[in-house]
């Protein structure tokens, strides 16, 4: 059994965002990166999958700014092997990303591809469907815990209002995690200048075959305010005495 | 001709509400593209509450109940190909997100996901989008054939659940239902814990901002102060803080209480999504910037280590 797992940064949303000067894209100058959640999750359940029954996994990332420490702390959490893409410069939108992993994907041959559900940075949320279209494999979103089965995994689908369902998907295939079974761990910092001391990360050239995704960013905006709450200032203490009261007022505060 | 084709979402049976506010906007679009609103149903869904469509495609097929993304899928992008849609509408929900992408990737049509407003401007579609967990809005403008994604709540329900001709054409299924590479095997409701927080007259609901299992107390104390339940954001379940019967949002549970008080919650679309029609909404987050803040009606930026105990301990004050 081989694993990818497909990692990204993002920007980090604690961090305040700002516009750049062209209008059409953040100003990435300044912005602190992060693995995306959701990579995070889905590198988890990889190297739970791996310890439970014996499966090799791979840590795959477009090559970007950044992007060997993320590499270096997946092997230090247990990925066996990481693979650069190395995909020209510039942000790629998500189906020309998908394009170019998709090569490498065809490259590792793995039984089983797991991507983040989503990313917060694009506006598609399209990477892993449409990895999986390219690669003609099926595929699932939205997905927490999978187990594999003989030339099968089982994964839980989660829709809203708090119902899921199991599904058994055919290998090869291509499954959005939102959430590993437990919480993404820890990496020791002992393990992770192991990981960076084992030697260099294998790299490939991919450059995406796709067209682009044929969507035009005519500008971006931060959310109208004014619209918004009442906001209360004050130290906590007089912030406490006026929410009582408003609660008081409303008949909230007991009952 | 610029038809508007909408992917009905069902759930257990149920039209989903996303799928009448996809009507209203689908009928605004086709009025401006000159076009038809076609609704599809793959499976079972009573018709008769689809007023708001032209045309309701129906495609009947054993596969399709209960729910299994690569047959709907497979539905979506056969009706795309065959009535050829200019605009295809579908929610961006759990089910959305495959089904979106899905068909986009399968009939080679752009897509353009958290949607919260759409115009037609020429021959294509100007789109506003959620990004960065709500912290920017991007424009965008898309040469239509396309498909879109929208977040639940951007349209009104009641546009859509009525105006249409109401049509119906029953549609053969495409053959890719017999070579399906996914089965469904089970289903689990909601639940477990004997909590449901959908239940509760007030919530207080916990995010990521309350630092770590520790500090949950602090919540449960002002919970216990105004007799509410508690909620929680989904990395604080994922966490395993708190148990995932107590998620609040898009892949968890929607709530309407008479008061919901956001504890360190950033407010993130799939948030949103579960409890902005809370009567009373009161959130504290240090991050004055913090969407929370939009749907909101009142709020604080002052530390929640700070404030949680003051106010827990006004509210025991005041009862006594
Ligand atoms: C398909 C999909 C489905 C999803 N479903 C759901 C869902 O059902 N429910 C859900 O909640 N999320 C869901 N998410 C995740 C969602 O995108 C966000 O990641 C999540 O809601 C963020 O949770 P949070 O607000 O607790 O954490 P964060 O976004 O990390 O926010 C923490 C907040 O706490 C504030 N804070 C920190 N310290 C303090 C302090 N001392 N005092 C006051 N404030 C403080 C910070 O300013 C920050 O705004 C889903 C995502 C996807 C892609
Ligand atoms: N540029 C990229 N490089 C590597 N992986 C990506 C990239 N874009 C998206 N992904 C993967 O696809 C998932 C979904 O992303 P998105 O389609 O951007 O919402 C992410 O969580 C990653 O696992």
């Amino acid at each position: 059994m081989h694993i990818a797992v497909v990692l990204k940064q993002v920007p980090d949303l604690v961090e305040e965002l700002e516009i750049d000067s062209g209008g059409k894209d953040i100003d990435r100058s300044f912005v602190k990166m992060k693995l995306n959640e959701f990579d995070d999750h889905a590198l988890e359940q990889a190297v739970l999958l791996k310890e439970s029954g014996g499966a090799k996994v791979t840590a795959v990332a477009i090559a970007t700014e950044g992007i060997d420490q993320v590499l270096y702390a997946a092997k230090a959490r247990g990925a066996d092997a990481a693979m650069k893409v190395e995909a020209g410069e510039g942000v790629l939108d998500s189906r020309r990303a998908a394009s170019a992993i998709a090569e490498t994907i065809k490259q590792l041959a793995p039984d089983l591809v797991l991507t983040g559900v989503q990313a917060a940075d694009d506006l598609f949320g399209q990477t892993g469907p449409y990895l999986a279209a390219v690669l003609g494999w099926p595929h699932v979103s939205v997905v927490s815990g999978v187990e594999l089965g003989g030339g099968t995994v089982r994964v839980h689908q989660e829709y809203s209002g708090g119902r899921t369902a199991m599904l058994e998907v055919d290998l090869p295939a291509v499954i959005g995690v939102q959430a590993a079974p437990q919480p993404p761990r820890y990496v020791p910092v002992s393990k992770l200048r192991q990981a960076m001391a084992s030697g260099a990360l294998d790299s490939t050239s991919g450059a995406p075959a796709s067209a682009p995704a044929g969507v035009a960013v005519a500008g971006l905006a931060k959310p109208e305010s004014g619209r918004g709450a009442e906001m209360l200032s004050g130290a906590a203490g007089e912030v406490a005495d006026r929410i009582a009261a408003l609660l008081a007022e409303r008949g909230l505060a007991r009952g | 001709m610029g038809n508007v084709l909408v992917y009905i979402e069902t759930a257990d049976g149920q039209i989903a509400p996303i799928s009448f506010e996809l009507l209203g906007a689908a009928r605004k679009l086709a009025g401006a593209l000159g076009g038809e609103v076609e609704a599809l149903v793959a499976g079972e869904a009573g018709a008769a509450q689809l007023g708001g469509a032209d045309t309701l495609i129906q495609v009947q097929h054993p596969l399709l109940t209960p729910y299994v993304p690569e047959a709907h899928v497979a539905v979506l992008a056969d009706a795309v190909r065959t009535r050829n849609p200019q605009v295809v509408l579908v929610g961006n929900t759990s089910v959305g997100i495959d089904l979106a992408a899905g068909t986009a990737a399968a009939t080679g049509r752009p897509l353009v996901s958290y949607c919260l407003g759409l115009e037609v401007e020429g021959g294509a579609v100007v789109a506003r989008s959620q990004l960065y967990g709500g912290k920017i809005v991007a424009t965008t403008k898309t040469e239509a054939p396309a498909v879109f994604a929208v977040v639940a709540g951007s349209f009104p329900e009641a546009a859509g659940r009525s105006g249409g001709k109401g049509q119906r054409v029953d549609v053969d299924p495409p053959a890719a239902l017999s070579a399906l590479r996914m089965r469904f095997v089970s289903s689990a409701a909601p639940g477990g814990e004997g909590v449901d927080i959908t239940k509760a007259e007030r919530l207080v609901s916990v995010g990521r901002g309350i630092g770590g299992p520790e500090n949950i107390e602090l919540a449960q104390e002002l919970a216990k102060a105004l007799g509410a339940e508690i909620g929680a954001s989904r990395p604080v379940c994922d966490s395993g803080w708190l148990p995932k019967a107590r998620q609040v949002g898009k892949s968890g549970m929607t709530v309407k209480p008479k008061l919901y008080f956001a504890v360190g919650i950033s407010g993130a679309p799939e948030h949103l999504e579960g409890m902005r029609d809370s009567e009373l909404i009161v959130a504290v987050n240090s991050d004055a910037n913090a969407p929370i803040f939009k749907v909101a009606h009142f709020g604080t930026t002052c530390d929640l280590f700070d404030l949680l105990p003051a106010l827990t301990e006004r509210l025991k004050a005041k009862a006594g």
